[in-house]
């Protein structure tokens, strides 16, 4: 939560390891034989809450888990969907029925074998109404399951479901410890037990969190010894810790990256990385209140807002301008919906279109007597959103519309603000995967109080697009509806769809075999390495 | 003397359970609740799942039964198990994370107290001298200066450019594999730094209380006297006037045993330090209810209990003050 972008679809985090066969160094590191040893340190700015996947839903938690705990399947490094605890898969004809074949070399960390049972047993998890779970939606839509031998496992569902397969990748509990046991006092929380690569040795709360490479892992031992998380909740002094080479791994921030480590000395210990993250910031206008209802209005604040000048001011140039709710890398991006690049002549032009002007000359535009004033409201905590609130102001001001931007502590925000519905528009921004199902954020059924939809937008061919979307697997039919979903959305301009920020690691030049792809930077963790003469710890 | 300490002790029962109620209704009243916060802006969690938290966390009853609830337990010495997600006791959570707070805390009070007392006198017995002048300089400088920014310049410059100290955290990373005395040098170059940043915030108060005590002794007709029996400055300064002025620092310790179990998010935040301070601090934002008023508790306990130790060890310290309460009791 470095950025605390709201939500979290945190299937990304499945991404975790890849094939040890398939992949190849790049270039002149082809030359080094990966070597065992040495240990990784990273700091979390908080600390991980539980490390039973089932029930964390933070952040930190999250990414240790993903070392900890496998699922059936999950994304490779292009972003592809592909075995990990199951070693293939058939979908029926008719979609509506997936036989996983599981992999027979597989233990638990304290050398139980892993079957099917424990795959049937998962499901039975999220899916108890006692187990306070947030990731229950999607095996909701199973109707039933079947394990016939320790080694195959049957999901049926009665309509075709598009996210089906990734939400296999779920991570998997053990059901010999967890069986007949309440998942919430469950001492698996503090003493985690899984099939991952990686096992955890110490956990002190708040100060650090120590991993182990796992010898029995069932893609075989990972080359790094240890995993460190330091909880370091200060940013600076993460970074002063950095530069004293005592972390190997830190998010960077846009000013840190640009400014602050061009220096002979940071470029001696250091590789910096930079590609897109998946999640947007986006401008969310209230569909309730009388000022947004007209269409021409919502794209009138869209052009006079300048993507480009928040990304440079706010993000130092690092991002590129959102068009939709989609990362422009990604196969279901479409590049072909209309754009609003900074126009404020057009922006003017479509005020005047639907009555808006400043008929007493005070410089803001009225209408039948009322101004064009409004809030925009934003999260504190969160310094990108306030600065690009105070930019679009004055954008906003240049065409004569008044904006106050208001920043409200999260807990308030969300019960005074977004919950009733009680506020004009609001600077945001959604994480998300690579699985486009965006209906529970677009679809006009979720609407309701506390539901993701807040901003109130109902559009019958929307809907129908995102129920078409999750129904049918086929990618290229897929694209067909998404595309259009982006093209109605572009048109009606719900959100002003600002900008897609960068990814900014900073890696110790210890490791080897990093290599940044659609998925990230962290998929292939098990195959990094540090050649034996660079060891920097023996222990 | 026995009579009057029962007496105080009784009175810190309704005490406790006022404060208690009124915290408890406080933090109520602040908008949003755990569940919102942790269910909320979740693609994947449903309002059913909400619900359940609500009914689990027995947020669906009214606030007087959860309160009979809770002060129930508390009764019992049950602290209640935390809202976040680990469903720990809160009891557990406050424990692990109390002797580093206590330490750092003590520490920082023997480095107050030992830099600025002295400081007191010497301002005071030299008033307006160059001396005086130029502590109270550095006193308030240190007392203005915002904590974050000296530690962040401390940290910058002692770790990573001197590489002296260790810039956060409590222990390095191989301290299980250091000797006895090589862990405690590691805990102790730890330490400076925090230590160093908390205390020196504390001094100003300390030394300029220290000194106006000090002037007023000084003024008493009993230091006259002492002069006047011809006592060396010394004794007179050492042994008569400073026994005297240091009378209302019990009062200012027992005022600050609460403070030993309190800490600065801030301040925790920069050095990683796991304390109270951020503990309550993410207890609050995430309005884990039974955390706050945990801790809340124990603060008030302490400060009630600080505040009758200090009284006690006034009178102890003071005779004028235990004469004329046997008077009344």
């Amino acid at each position: 939560m470095r950025f605390p972008l709201l939500g979290a679809l945190l299937l990304l985090l499945l991404v975790a390891c890849d094939n040890p066969e398939t992949t190849s160094l790049p270039g002149v590191e082809q030359a080094l034989t990966p070597e065992y040893g040495d240990t990784f340190i990273e700091a979390s700015i908080g600390d991980a809450s539980t490390l039973l996947p089932v029930l964390a839903s933070d952040s930190a938690s999250s990414d240790i888990n993903g070392l900890l705990y496998n699922g059936l399947v999950r994304y490779d490094k292009n972003l592809v969907i592909e075995g990990e605890l199951a070693e293939s898969w058939q979908i029926s004809e008719d979609n509506l029925t997936i036989t996983f074949k599981l992999r027979k070399n597989v233990k638990w960390h304290d050398g139980v074998p892993f079957t099917s049972a424990d795959v049937k047993f998962n499901y039975e998890l999220y899916i108890d109404p006692h187990t306070p779970t947030a990731y229950a939606e999607s095996f909701k839509q199973v109707t039933s399951v079947e394990a016939p031998d320790p080694y195959t496992f049957i999901v049926h569902y009665d309509k075709p479901y598009a996210p089906a397969l990734i939400s296999w990748g779920m991570s998997v509990h053990p059901k010999h410890l967890l069986e007949g046991q309440d998942v919430t006092k469950s001492p698996l929380a503090r003493k985690p037990v899984g099939t991952g690569p990686y096992k955890l040795v110490e956990w002190q709360s708040g100060e650090k969190i120590v991993l182990e490479s796992n010898p029995d892992y069932f893609e075989g031992q990972p080359y790094i010894k240890r995993v460190v998380y330091r909880i370091i909740p200060d940013t600076a002094t993460q970074f002063l810790e950095l530069q004293t080479g005592s972390l190997d791994f830190m998010g960077l921030s846009p000013l840190q990256y640009d400014r602050q480590t061009d220096t002979a000395a940071f470029r001696r210990l250091y590789n910096k990385y930079r590609y897109l993250n998946f999640g947007y910031t986006y401008l969310g206008y209230n569909l309730r209140r009388p000022l947004f209802q007209d269409k021409r209005v919502r794209k009138a604040l869209s052009f006079a807002i300048n993507k480009q000048e928040i990304i440079d001011g706010v993000l130092l140039g690092y991002g590129v301008a959102a068009t939709g709710p989609y990362k422009p890398d990604t196969w279901v991006y479409n590049p072909n919906v209309p754009r609003y690049d900074y126009n404020p002549e057009k922006a003017r032009a479509l005020l005047a279109e639907s009555g808006w002007s400043d008929s007493d000359n005070d410089g803001i535009l009225d209408k039948d007597g009322q101004k064009f004033s409004f809030v925009i409201v934003t999260n504190q905590g969160n310094d990108l959103r306030s600065k690009t609130g105070e930019i679009i102001q004055r954008r906003f001001k240049d065409i004569g519309v008044e904006v106050k931007l208001r920043v409200i502590e999260w807990a308030t925000f969300l019960k005074e603000f977004i919950n009733p519905g009680n506020f004009d528009a609001t600077i945001l921004g959604w994480s998300g995967g690579p699985e486009p199902d965006q209906y529970n954020i677009w679809h006009s059924s979720k609407t309701g109080p506390r539901q993701l939809n807040f901003i109130k937008f109902e559009n019958a061919e929307v809907d129908k697009l995102l129920e078409e979307g999750r129904r049918v697997f086929d990618q290229q039919q897929r694209k067909a509806y998404y595309d259009r979903f982006q093209e109605v959305l572009a048109e009606e301009q719900p959100y002003t769809f600002l900008y897609v920020g960068e990814a900014l690691p900073a890696i110790s030049k210890r490791f080897r075999g990093v290599d940044p792809a659609p998925a990230g930077i962290r998929y292939n963790f098990t195959e990094w390495f540090v050649p034996k003469a660079e060891q920097k710890y023996s222990r | 003397m026995l009579q009057y300490l029962v007496k105080r002790l009784l009175l810190l029962i309704p005490l406790l359970i006022g404060i208690t109620l009124i915290s408890f209704v406080v933090i109520h009243l602040a908008p949003g609740e755990p569940t919102d916060l942790q269910t909320q802006m979740n693609p994947q969690a449903s309002a059913e799942l909400q619900e359940r938290l609500r009914v689990q966390y027995g947020l669906d009853q009214p606030l007087y039964v959860q309160y009979g609830k809770w002060l129930s337990r508390l009764l019992q010495l049950d602290f209640g198990e935390s809202f976040a997600t680990d469903r720990r006791p809160v009891f557990d959570k406050v424990t692990e994370r109390l002797p580093v707070t206590i330490l750092l805390n003590i520490l920082s009070i023997v480095l107050i107290l030992a830099v600025s007392v002295p400081l007191g006198i010497i301002s005071a017995v030299k008033r307006n001298s160059g001396f005086d002048r130029t502590t109270t300089v550095f006193v308030f400088a240190g007392f203005a200066m915002p904590s974050f920014w000296l530690a962040l310049l401390l940290m910058d410059w002692f770790g990573v450019r001197l590489g002296l100290l260790p810039i956060s955290g409590l222990k390095s990373l191989g301290y299980e594999y250091l000797g006895w005395g090589g862990q405690l040098l590691d805990r102790l170059s730890h330490l400076i730094l925090p230590i160093f940043v908390s205390a020196i915030g504390g001094l100003a108060g300390f030394s300029r209380y220290m000194r106006s005590n000090m002037l007023e002794v000084v003024r008493q007709d009993y230091i006259l006297t002492a002069r006047a029996k011809g006592l060396s400055e010394r004794v007179v300064i050492y042994k008569h006037a400073l026994r005297n002025a240091l009378l209302p620092v019990i009062t200012i310790l027992g005022l600050s045993v609460p403070g030993l179990i309190g800490g600065s998010v801030i301040f925790e935040t920069i050095f990683a330090i796991p304390g109270m301070g951020k503990l309550f601090y993410d207890g609050v934002m995430m309005r884990d209810y039974p955390l706050i008023m945990g801790i809340l508790v124990m603060g008030a306990v302490l400060t009630l209990l600080g505040n009758l130790l200090a009284d006690i060890s006034y009178a102890l310290a003071d005779p004028r003050i235990r004469h004329s309460q046997q008077g009344e009791g």
